[in-house]
C-alpha cells in the first residue's frame, strides 16, 4: 500500500528497513546457532566412551564378520571427518540416519512420536498459558488480597511439586479410584486401540485428561508468577495514573494499557515454553506411558542409540532456536524500542 | 505504592464481568479440545486394522519394554521375541513340565550315524494364516536366509553357524547338514517364516514387519495391529493345529512406569502385569490379598551373580583392560566368595523373593541343575576367607588393610547397573563384609555398563542371565572360542573366562546326543566353573508377577508345578489362558470414555464456576 504523505512514507520506509535489518541479524544468528548445534551434536556424542556397535550388540553373540557389517552399515568404519561431512550432507536432505535399536530411519521415529507430544504438550500449553495469564493479571491487580495470596501460594506449591509424583497421585485417585472418587480415566497410554472415527477421538481425549491436568498444574504457576511480577512493575507507572486521570475505567486501564506493556517477559517465557513443547515432558510422558518424543529420547540415551540421540538433540535444539528467533522477531512489534536498539 | 483498594474501587458497572472471565477460559478449553481432536484424528489407525468385536474375550498384558522390531530376523528384546513366539512356530517346542523338546512344526526328528545330518518331518496339518500350507521348504528357506544374508542373521545367526547345508527334499522333509555334531538341534529357537511372503523383502536390515496387517504367521495368534509404544494386538487363530486359544484377543499394552502398570491391574484395565523383569517386593506386597488379584511368586529362570575379571584378554593373547591382578589368584577369588553371605542377601535384599544361589544353572532346569557337594562348597566363612588371603600373601597392615607384596592395598572397583536397586543394595553388603576382611571397594554404578565391561575395565561386576531349557548358550559364553579375536573386536564372551579344561568338557557335551550323558557333562562343566571361582552365583531371583482372577480363570505356568507366566519358552501361558466367567479385561469402553470426559468437563466447569462466582463477588464489591 502506498503511503499518503511524503514524510510519513520516509519514516515508514525507514522503520521497515530497520526492522528488516534487525530480522536479518536475528535470522543470521539463528543459522549460526543451528550450525553450532550440528557440529556440537555430532562431536559431543562421539565423546561418549565406547564403541556404539559394541554397545548395541553387547550381551549377545556376534561374529566379527557381522560386527564389520554393522560398522559399514552405519558408516562407522570411515574416518571421523568423513563421517561428519557425510552426516552434514545427509542432514541437509532430511536424512538423520538409522536408529540402531529400532532398525528404522531416525526421521521416521521422530515424525511418529512428534504429533503425540504436540498433542499432549500443546493442549497443556494452551491451557496453562491462558490460566497463568488470567490468574497472574488478577493476582497483580489485586495484590495483597486473599485472591492474590491464594493463587500465588497455590502456584508456587504446584510449581514445586515433582510432576511424576503428582501424575502418580492423579492415577491413584482419578484412574484407579480412591474412596468415593471412582476411577474415571485410563491409567496410561494414548489410546485403547481398535477404535475408529469419533470413538477414536473421544478415546484419545479421555486418555489426555490426566496427563494434561498434571502438566497444567505444574506449569501454569510459572506463567502466573512472571505475568504477576511484570504487571506489578508497571503498576506504579505514570502513564497509568494519567490514564486513570483521563477517567478511563479501571478495567480498560488494565487491559489496554498495563497488560500490553507488561507482556514482554511473558512473551519471552511463552516462546521458551513453546520451544520446550516439542521436547515433551519426559517424566509426565513416562508416568502416563505417553508415546512421545520424551520417552523416545530416554530410550535413545539408555542404549545409547547414537543416530537417534543425535537426531533428537538436533531437533530439540532447532526447535528452541527457532522459537527464540520468533520471539526476537515479535518483540519489536510489541515494543518498537526493541528494534531500534 | 498502589494498593488493591485504590485500583479496585474504580470498577465500572457498564460491562458485565462474566463475559470477560469466561472468554479466555472458554476459548482455551475450546482451543484445547479442537487441537486435541484435530491432531488426534489424522493419527487414527488405518481402516484395515482389526477392531475388537463387542463380545470378544480380551486378555491384556502390561509390558514395560518397547518393541525393537516385529521382524523375526531383527528382534532381540524379550517383549518382541515373546510376541513373535506366539505368531510363528519353531521346529520344536519345550515341554511346559520339564522343558524337554516336544514336537512343534516338526513332528519327528532323527540324525545320521555320523551325527552330522538331521532329518525333520514337518507336520502336514499346519497352515499359514492366509490359508497356504506350511511346508519344509519354508523352513529351509528361513535357515538358508540366516546363513546367506548377514542382515537376516542379526537376531538368530548364532543358531546356524555350524550348518553346512539345509534342504527340503519333500514338502514334509527338512534336512540339515552340520559341520560338526551339535546337541542343540532340538533347541533351534528360530521362527520359521512363510517363504511366499518374505521372499519379496529386499533389505532385511530395514524391514520391520510392522506396516501391513494382519501379519501372516502360523502360531496360535495372528498379529493384527501394532502402534509403537502403545500396544500390540493379536487375534486367536481358531484353526491352530494344537487347538485354539481360549481368549479371542491378546493385547500387549505398553506401560513405561511399573507403578502405573500395577495401578492398571488394580483397576482391571489390564489382566496381567509382570514388571521388568519382576515386580518389586513392595509392589508384590501391595497386591497380595487384594480382591481378584493373584500374585505368582515362582522360582525364576535367572541367576544373579558377581563376576570377577579373570585377566581379560583377546584370542590373540593381547591383554584387555585393567583388571586387578590379585584376582588371578584362585585363593583370592575363593576368599571373596566365602565372604558373601548369600542367605542374608536373599532375606534382606530380595526380601525372600529369590532362592540362594549355588550352581550356574537354576534348579528349575532339573535335568541340568548342579550344586556343590559339602566338601566342595564355598560357603559363608569369613575366617576361612581371611586365611586364604593370608596364604595368598595379602596380609592385614597396621591400618587393617590387606596389602600385597608390592605394598598396594586391595581395593576393588565393582561395576553395577545404575538402574538395578538390587546391585546397589548388595554392593553395600559387600562393602561391609569385604571391609571386615580388610578389602576396600568402590561401587561404579552406571547406566551403560556394557562399554567398560567389554573393555575389561573392571575388577568385579554384577552379572546375570536368563537360562534356556537347553543350557548350551550360557555355557558357551565362557569358552575360549567366545573371546574377541583382538582387543578391537567384540566376542560372544560374557566375562573373558578361558579355561582349557572347561572348554574340553563343553565340547564333549555339545557333541553328546544322549540326554543323560550330556546332562552329566553339563554338570561337570558347572562344577569346573564353580571351582575356578570366577563367577559367584549369589541368588536365583523369583519371577514375581500378578494377574486378575476375575479375568483369567486359569493359566499355565512353566514349569507347570511352580513356574513363571511371562517370558516362557513357548506360548503355553497365553495359549492356555482361560477367561473367567466375567469375561476379559475391561480396557475402558467408549461409555467409560464419555463418562470420564464428562467428569473432566464437570471438574473444569466447576472450577470455572467458582472462578466466575469469585469474580462476580469481587466486582460486586467493587461496584459498591
Amino acid at each position: 500500500m502506498l503511503p499518503a504523505a511524503g514524510p510519513a512514507r520516509g519514516k515508514r520506509h525507514g522503520s521497515a528497513a530497520a526492522y528488516l535489518r534487525y530480522a536479518a541479524v536475528k535470522a543470521g544468528g539463528a543459522i549460526v546457532s543451528l550450525l553450532a548445534v550440528l557440529v556440537t551434536g555430532f562431536f559431543l556424542f562421539r565423546l561418549i566412551p565406547g564403541d556404539p556397535v559394541k554397545t548395541m550388540t553387547g550381551g549377545r553373540p556376534i561374529s566379527a564378520q557381522q560386527l564389520a557389517e554393522y560398522r559399514k552399515e552405519f558408516g562407522l568404519d570411515l574416518p571421523l571427518w568423513e563421517q561428519f561431512t557425510d552426516y552434514c550432507g545427509k542432514v541437509l536432505t532430511g536424512d538423520l540416519g538409522t536408529s540402531y535399536q529400532f532398525h528404522a530411519p531416525v526421521i521416521d521415529k521422530i515424525t511418529e512420536a512428534l504429533p503425540n507430544t504436540l498433542l499432549l504438550t500443546g493442549t497443556a500449553f494452551v491451557l496453562y498459558t491462558a490460566l497463568g495469564l488470567v490468574l497472574g493479571t488478577r493476582a497483580a491487580w489485586h495484590r495483597g488480597r486473599f485472591a492474590d495470596r491464594f493463587h500465588t501460594g497455590l502456584a508456587l506449591t504446584l510449581y514445586s511439586v515433582p510432576s511424576f509424583w503428582l501424575g502418580l497421585l492423579l492415577i491413584i485417585v482419578f484412574a484407579v479410584g480412591a474412596g468415593p472418587v471412582p476411577g474415571l480415566f485410563p491409567t496410561g497410554g494414548m489410546e485403547s486401540g481398535g477404535k475408529h472415527g469419533l470413538d477414536y477421538v473421544v478415546d484419545v481425549v479421555h486418555h489426555l485428561v490426566l496427563p494434561v491436568l498434571t502438566l497444567v498444574a505444574v506449569e501454569y504457576g510459572q506463567t502466573l508468577l512472571v505475568t504477576r511480577s511484570a504487571l506489578l512493575d508497571e503498576m506504579d507507572s505514570d502513564y497509568l495514573t494519567t490514564a486513570r486521570a483521563k477517567g478511563l475505567r479501571d478495567d480498560l486501564v488494565r487491559r489496554r494499557h498495563a497488560v500490553p506493556n507488561a507482556l514482554l517477559p511473558t512473551v519471552t517465557l511463552l516462546f521458551v515454553n513453546l520451544g520446550r513443547t516439542v521436547a515433551g515432558v519426559i517424566l509426565v510422558e513416562t508416568v502416563f506411558s505417553w508415546p512421545g518424543l520424551g520417552g523416545l529420547f530416554y530410550q535413545a540415551l539408555s542404549v545409547p542409540d547414537l543416530p537417534l540421540v543425535q537426531g533428537l538433540f538436533l531437533f530439540f535444539a532447532s526447535a528452541v532456536i527457532v522459537m527464540n528467533t520468533l520471539a526476537d522477531l515479535v518483540y519489536p512489534l510489541l515494543d518498537p524500542r526493541v528494534g531500534r536498539t | 505504592m498502589s494498593t488493591p483498594d485504590e485500583h479496585g474501587t474504580r470498577g465500572s458497572t457498564q460491562e458485565s464481568p462474566r463475559p470477560r472471565v469466561r472468554r479466555p477460559a472458554v476459548a482455551a478449553g475450546a482451543l484445547a479440545l479442537t487441537l486435541a481432536a484435530a491432531i488426534a484424528t489424522p493419527l487414527g489407525p488405518a481402516p484395515q486394522r482389526a477392531q475388537a468385536a463387542p463380545n470378544d474375550k480380551v486378555l491384556t498384558v502390561a509390558v514395560a519394554q518397547s518393541v525393537d522390531s516385529l521382524s523375526p530376523f531383527l528382534a532381540v528384546r524379550l517383549v518382541s521375541t515373546s510376541i513373535l513366539r506366539l505368531t510363528y512356530e519353531y521346529l520344536t517346542d519345550y515341554d511346559p513340565g520339564d522343558g524337554h523338546p516336544v514336537p512343534g512344526l516338526a513332528t519327528r526328528w532323527s540324525y545320521s550315524p555320523d551325527k552330522l545330518t538331521w532329518t525333520y518331518t514337518i507336520r502336514s496339518d499346519a497352515r499359514w494364516s492366509d490359508g497356504q500350507k506350511v511346508t519344509a521348504q519354508d523352513a529351509a528357506w528361513t535357515f538358508d536366509k540366516l546363513m546367506t544374508d548377514p542382515a537376516a542373521a542379526t537376531a538368530n545367526g548364532n543358531f546356524v553357524t555350524n550348518f553346512r547345508k539345509v534342504t527340503a527334499p519333500s514338502p514334509t522333509q527338512l534336512v540339515i547338514q552340520l559341520k560338526k555334531p551339535q546337541a542343540t538341534m532340538t533347541a533351534l529357537d528360530v521362527p520359521i517364516v512363510p517363504e511366499h511372503i518374505w521372499k519379496n523383502v529386499t533389505d532385511f536390515a530395514k524391514f520391520n514387519n510392522d506396516k501391513s496387517f494382519p501379519i501372516v504367521g502360523d502360531g496360535p495368534f495372528v498379529l493384527t495391529d501394532y502402534k509403537a509404544d502403545s500396544y500390540v494386538r493379536l487375534k486367536a487363530d481358531k484353526s491352530f493345529w494344537r487347538g485354539a486359544p481360549k481368549f479371542d484377543q491378546l493385547v500387549f499394552k505398553y506401560y513405561k512406569d511399573q507403578d502405573a502398570a500395577v495401578a492398571a491391574l488394580r483397576k482391571g484395565e489390564v489382566s496381567f502385569v509382570a514388571g521388568s523383569p519382576s515386580l518389586t517386593p513392595a509392589q508384590a506386597a501391595s497386591l497380595k490379598g487384594q480382591p481378584h488379584i493373584r500374585v505368582n511368586d515362582a522360582p525364576g529362570r535367572r541367576f544373579y551373580a558377581l563376576a570377577t575379571n579373570p585377566g581379560a584378554r583377546a584370542k590373540n593373547g593381547q591383554k584387555i583392560g585393567d583388571g586387578d591382578p590379585s584376582l588371578l589368584d584362585e585363593r583370592v577369588r575363593h576368599a571373596l566368595f566365602m565372604a558373601v553371605d548369600r542367605k542374608t542377601l536373599v532375606d534382606k535384599v530380595f526380601q525372600g523373593h529369590a532362592a540362594e544361589g549355588r550352581g550356574y544353572i537354576p534348579p528349575r532346569f532339573s535335568t541340568y541343575f548342579w550344586q556343590p557337594s559339602a566338601s566342595q562348597e564355598l560357603g559363608y566363612d569369613p575366617a576361612r576367607a581371611a586365611q586364604l588371603l593370608d596364604q595368598a600373601g595379602y596380609r592385614k597392615n597396621a591400618d587393617g588393610k590387606r596389602v600385597g607384596k608390592n605394598g598396594k592395598p586391595l581395593n576393588y572397583r565393582v561395576l553395577c547397573h545404575a538402574t538395578d536397586p538390587n546391585d546397589k543394595a548388595v554392593g553395600q553388603y559387600l562393602k561391609e563384609w569385604w571391609g571386615k576382611l580388610g578389602i576396600g571397594m568402590s561401587l561404579d554404578c552406571l547406566d551403560n555398563v556394557t562399554d567398560p565391561w567389554l573393555a575389561g575395565k573392571y575388577d568385579l561386576a554384577f552379572d546375570g542371565w536368563s537360562v534356556n531349557p537347553d543350557p548350551d548358550f550360557v555355557l558357551s559364553i565362557h569358552t575360549c572360542a567366545a573371546l574377541p579375536a583382538t582387543p578391537k573386536d567384540t566376542g560372544a564372551t560374557d566375562n573373558f573366562i578361558c579355561d582349557p579344561t572347561y572348554d574340553e568338557v563343553y565340547a564333549r557335551q555339545l557333541a553328546e546326543y544322549d540326554t543323560g550323558k550330556r546332562a552329566a557333562l553339563v554338570k561337570q562343566a558347572e562344577s569346573r566353573l564353580y571351582d575356578l571361582g570366577y563367577m559367584n552365583v549369589m541368588a536365583y531371583p523369583n519371577a514375581v508377577e500378578a494377574y486378575r482372577t476375575d479375568q483369567i480363570k486359569s493359566i499355565e505356568t512353566m514349569p507347570k508345578a511352580a513356574g513363571n507366566i511371562y517370558g516362557q519358552d513357548g506360548y503355553w501361558s497365553w495359549w492356555s489362558a482361560t477367561p473367567a466367567d466375567s469375561g476379559g479385561s475391561s480396557g475402558g469402553g467408549s461409555t467409560g470414555a464419555v463418562l470420564g470426559i464428562a467428569a473432566g468437563a464437570v471438574v473444569v466447569l466447576a472450577g470455572a464456576g467458582v472462578f466466575v462466582a469469585r469474580r462476580r463477588r469481587t466486582t460486586a464489591d467493587d461496584r459498591e
